[in-house]
């Protein structure tokens, strides 16, 4: 809409362009003569021969002949002005309003592509959907372990990238192949757990439990895997237990870990207390806000999502996240409470009531 | 939204061009201020339009927006924002649109600078030249848009030509375009002063300034051509009689001649009809220069388009302007009244023998220049006409026009004396051939012809500084009235000097390139050496670096000169993977006084040599100081504002009392 809009600003600047001698029409305008022309040449004569650039008598000779021409040239521009008429002046104007707009528009439209925005490089490299040169080099990488599927550094490196661009399914997949040719690693198994956590949408199956438990087995101390088992806890509904793991972890942590506020926020969440005088009472206090700032945001996007799938039930995905969610934050009532509703609304139908139940059964809520 | 608008101020141009190579004529016949005045004010407009279209065009290229096709195919993000401008008009699209721009403002400036034109005059030389504008931009908009979009814009350019990434094209297409273009103001008033049936003094006035304007851009245009070719081409050669170069030389000789000739009409009223038939010519052959590059018909470096239809396109231009101008010249030129008469030997008599010399260089030009293709289109054979056709026609002739240099200046208007400037050039004749003694003494048995065509510059040079001394009476008055008459001398005397001499000297520069350049070719490899000239160049190896879009070869020399290390030279060589590895020769240029050491690289060779070329060129800085001397002079000439009237010398006027002009 921009675009016509210029495009009619600056048609009407070219249109003013001709209008506009049109509209001067009794200023006349100063125009050279030649009588002019010939006059500034005489005084030119005087001034060279005052500063004697010139002789006297070449100066005498050039006066003669440029009087002649000036004699001349007056002669011819004694006669009598023409009288303009309005008529061609009207026509030039309908030629300035009518013509220079329909001519432009004719050889415009079938050239250019009014539709197309500008894409300088600039901001669609900053464009998040301009995803597009990572995910060359990942097809780059994948060819590559495709011929070579035992390069389990390739898989190692691989996953992660993948795990960013959304792809969770092939993360794991690309784990599993880095533990079964790189060997057992406690990092890889806690990494597999958290994409088989993310490929569920966040519920923590017992498969990713088991990877969780094995990445313990081969270190004690891994992190990811130990917080994952308190999650595993609190989504069980056993935040005791939970609280139990994670106030563990923070006791054997050292101060500076880099995880230790994360693990915090975790613990205050199920209502274990904050391990005492590490950090600020304050600092404490404003990260508990903006946790709940964040609680808050979740949940209203859950109610939001629970509302329209009150109004239209027919969503089986949108139920299955529904109930999700609320495993997810811990409240089992509620979730149980959507599995009701969720069956009552496509009970009419067989197809998405198997649907659902195989979801559920995913969410390891059955029954 | 920039592409389109630009490309939509490009359509408003050519629908003001159409209205105001109209409507103004219509005013013209009936005498109408108002609808003359249409043509200065959609003039100005164009200007605004195209160069609104030309500003658009490169911010798309500096932002790098692939979604115009033109910038894709022409552009990289990578390259160094220089070359991101100037790739603009490395292509044919961006240059066609760098021409119009370039005419439009030489429109512009005749309807912003021409209010003490008579107005009907001012009306038809606009609307002529909105003509050549809106053939031009109809060509553009039809054949050669650069404002095409690409509706799945890729992701990176194809970048420019490799060789074109240079800081050469930032100069020498404006400038050589600034002069091409430049002719056509003298066309117009050409065609307008036939369209109106009269030539007045107002006219004679215009025309000579703009003709120096164009003559200064193009001649400029032309020398730096040559030395980018000099040194980008790596073989050390500056004019190839290469078809696109004939293209810029031949409005060059007819802008020369036209620019004499516009002197004896300014000063005599002298030589009108002859003057708008030059006008004519020039800008006919600036349009052939732009054809025979811009239709594809040759292939070389600068013959980025290869499209018939454009060929095509660019033809029928050709013809209507080319034909219909001549046409109109022959039917209209005897209404004309002819001017003041002059004897044979005069001031304008020595420049009607200037004229006829430069046309018929022009012709045996344009003969080299054509014969071959004429050939081809006709009978299939393929020749090739090179230097020695050139050295055969073109050089004799030049020769005869440098003798005869020296004598126009000295000649007095309307009636000379040939004896007595014969005579006062006697001075400048000894010194000339002190200069071939010399030359000749210093280098016994080099070619014959060497020695005389030195003098003969020296001649030319002493030519022009005798004149200067005769007009301030140097050695006949005292040296306190010598200087003040130097003070009041005006500007273009000086001009005409330094343009006279900038021949002399582009000539030694030549005549000591081509006779004494010296050159080894061979193979090195890290820590050989090679003598030329007195020098002793030593290669310290290779060495592989990385540019912005570009590998590079790097070959650095120590130079030894006397036994004394002077200086390291560093030639390259790039290869631009964009381009599929297309690869360039960095020469690298050494200057010693006027003479230049020059070093080019080859091919490596397998055992990690690689093959060089070095030259001495002598003097081979002269070359181009010439013609920046003659564009000198030509501004010196331009600054002078005075009005000029030929005086003639009264028949018994004293020796004493030289006219000042």
């Amino acid at each position: 809409m921009t675009l016509w809009f210029v495009f009619a600003l600056m048609t009407a600047a070219a249109m003013f362009a001709v209008l506009l001698p049109l509209g001067l029409r009794g200023r006349s305008h100063v125009a050279g003569t030649e009588t002019a022309v010939y006059k500034d040449q005489l005084a030119e004569i005087d001034r060279d021969a005052a500063a004697s650039l010139i002789g006297a008598a070449e100066a005498e000779a050039a006066r003669v002949e440029i009087s002649r021409r000036l004699l001349a040239a007056s002669d011819r521009e004694r006669g009598p002005p023409a009288q303009p008429s309005g008529r061609p002046r009207r026509a030039a104007a309908v030629l300035a309003l009518l013509g220079l707009p329909a001519l432009a528009i004719a050889v415009y439209l079938p050239l250019g592509s009014p539709r197309l925005p500008d894409f300088p490089l600039a901001a669609r490299m900053a464009a998040p959907n301009e995803a597009q040169p990572v995910e060359r080099l990942v097809a780059q990488v994948e060819q590559h372990l495709q011929e070579k599927p035992t390069d389990a550094r390739g898989w190692s490196v691989l996953a992660p990238v993948l795990a960013k661009l959304g792809r969770y399914d092939d993360a794991v997949r690309a784990y599993r192949n880095a533990i079964t040719y790189g060997g057992e690693n406690a990092d890889w198994h806690a990494d597999l757990g958290e994409m088989l956590v993310a490929a569920a949408g966040g519920v923590i199956t017992d498969e990713a439990k088991a990877e969780f438990d094995r990445a313990l087995a081969l270190d004690a101390n891994e992190t990811k895997a130990g917080y994952f088992r308190g999650a595993a806890a609190e989504q069980d509904g056993r935040k005791e237990d939970a609280a139990a793991i994670w106030r563990g972890m923070l006791d054997k942590a050292p101060p500076d870990a880099p995880w230790r506020s994360f693990v915090q926020a975790a613990l205050a969440r199920v209502g274990g207390a904050v391990a005492p005088a590490l950090s600020d009472g304050t600092m404490a206090a404003a990260k508990d806000m903006s946790e709940g700032d964040r609680a808050t945001m979740i949940r209203g996007m859950v109610e939001r999502l629970a509302t329209r799938l009150k109004q239209n039930g027919d969503d089986v995905d949108g139920w299955l996240r529904l109930v999700r969610a609320y495993v997810v934050m811990g409240d089992r009532e509620k979730a149980k409470e959507a599995v009701a509703d969720a069956r009552q609304a496509v009970a009419n139908d067989a197809e998405r009531l198997k649907q659902l139940n195989e979801g559920l059964r995913n969410i390891g809520l059955d029954g | 939204m920039i592409a389109e608008s630009g490309h939509y101020a490009m359509v408003l141009a050519l629908a003001l061009a159409l209205i105001q190579s109209t409507v103004p004529l219509l005013g013209a016949r009936l005498s109408d201020p108002a609808l003359m005045n249409i043509a200065r004010s959609t003039a100005l407009a164009q200007l605004l339009f195209v160069a609104f279209s030309f500003a658009a065009l490169v911010t798309l290229h500096v932002t790098s927006d692939f979604s115009v096709a033109n910038v894709f195919e022409n552009s990289h993000s990578l390259k160094p924002l220089i070359y991101k401008v100037t790739g603009v008009w490395g292509n044919h699209e961006g240059s066609m649109l760098l021409w119009v721009s370039i005419l439009a403002l030489f429109g512009g400036l005749v309807a912003a600078f021409g209010g003490n034109l008579p107005r009907s005059l001012r009306a038809r030389v606009l609307a002529v030249q909105a003509w050549v504008a809106s053939a031009f931009y109809l060509f553009i908009l039809g054949t050669s848009n650069p404002f095409l979009r690409l509706p799945n814009p890729p992701i990176e350019g194809r970048d420019l030509n490799p060789v074109l990434q240079d800081i050469g094209l930032a100069v020498h297409p404006p400038m050589l375009y600034l002069g091409y273009v430049g002719f056509s103001i003298s066309f117009s008033f050409a065609i307008a002063a036939l369209l109106e049936g009269r030539i007045d003094a107002a006219w004679a006035r215009w025309v000579r300034p703009w003709t120096l304007i164009a003559w200064i851009f193009l001649t400029l245009g032309i020398a730096m051509g040559s030395y980018w070719a000099y040194y980008e081409l790596g073989w050390g050669g500056w004019w190839f009689w290469d078809p696109v170069e004939n293209a810029s030389l031949m409005p060059w000789l007819a802008g020369t001649a036209l620019l004499h000739s516009a002197l004896v009409m300014e000063k005599r009223e002298a030589l009108k009809v002859w003057t708008i038939l030059l006008s004519i010519l020039t800008f006919s052959l600036s349009l052939l220069g732009t054809f025979l590059v811009r239709s594809g018909v040759l292939t070389s470096v600068h013959a980025f388009a290869t499209d018939p239809t454009r060929g095509v396109f660019i033809l029928l231009i050709l013809c209507v302007f080319i034909g219909g101008s001549l046409m109109l010249f022959a039917w209209r030129a005897s209404a004309l009244k002819q001017g003041g008469l002059f004897a044979p030997i005069s001031r304008e008599g020595a420049l009607v023998l200037n004229n006829l010399f430069l046309t018929t260089a022009c012709a045996t030009v344009f003969i080299g220049t054509l014969y071959p293709l004429g050939l081809e289109v006709l009978t299939g054979a393929k020749i090739s006409v090179g230097a020695p056709f050139f050295n055969l026609t073109f050089a004799p002739l030049f020769l005869l026009v440098m003798i005869a240099l020296p004598f126009g200046p000295m000649l007095g208007w309307k009636r000379g004396d040939l004896l007595g400037a014969a005579q006062r050039l006697l001075a400048a004749g000894v010194v000339a051939l002190f200069a071939v003694a010399i030359a000749w003494a210093w280098t016994s048995g080099g070619a014959a012809l060497a020695p005389l065509a030195i003098g003969l510059a020296v001649f030319v040079i002493a030519g022009a500084l005798t004149d200067l001394a005769e007009r301030i009476a140097l050695f006949r008055a005292p040296f306190g009235v010598a200087m003040r008459r130097m003070r009041g001398l005006p500007r273009s005397i000086w001009g005409t000097a330094f343009a006279h001499a900038g021949i002399g000297i582009a000539l030694i520069g030549i005549v000591c390139e081509t006779t004494w350049n010296t050159e080894y070719l061979g193979t090195m490899k890290a820590g050989d050496a090679a003598n030329v000239a007195g020098y002793e160049l030593r290669l310290e190896g290779l060495f592989q670096e990385q540019g912005p879009n570009y590998r590079e070869t790097t070959a650095p020399f120590t130079v030894y000169g006397g036994g004394q290390r002077i200086a390291v030279m560093r030639p390259s060589k790039r290869s631009f993977t964009t381009r599929g590895g297309m690869s360039t020769t960095e020469a690298a240029l050494l200057t010693r006084g006027a003479s230049q050491l020059y070093i080019s690289l080859g091919d490596a060779t397998p055992d990690g040599g690689i093959a060089v070329r070095i030259y001495h060129k002598p003097m081979v800085l002269l070359i181009w100081l010439g013609p920046v001397l003659m564009a000198f002079g030509g501004m010196l000439s331009l600054s002078d504002r005075r009005l000029r009237v030929g005086a003639p010398k009264p028949a018994k006027a004293l020796r004493g009392l030289q006219p000042a002009e």
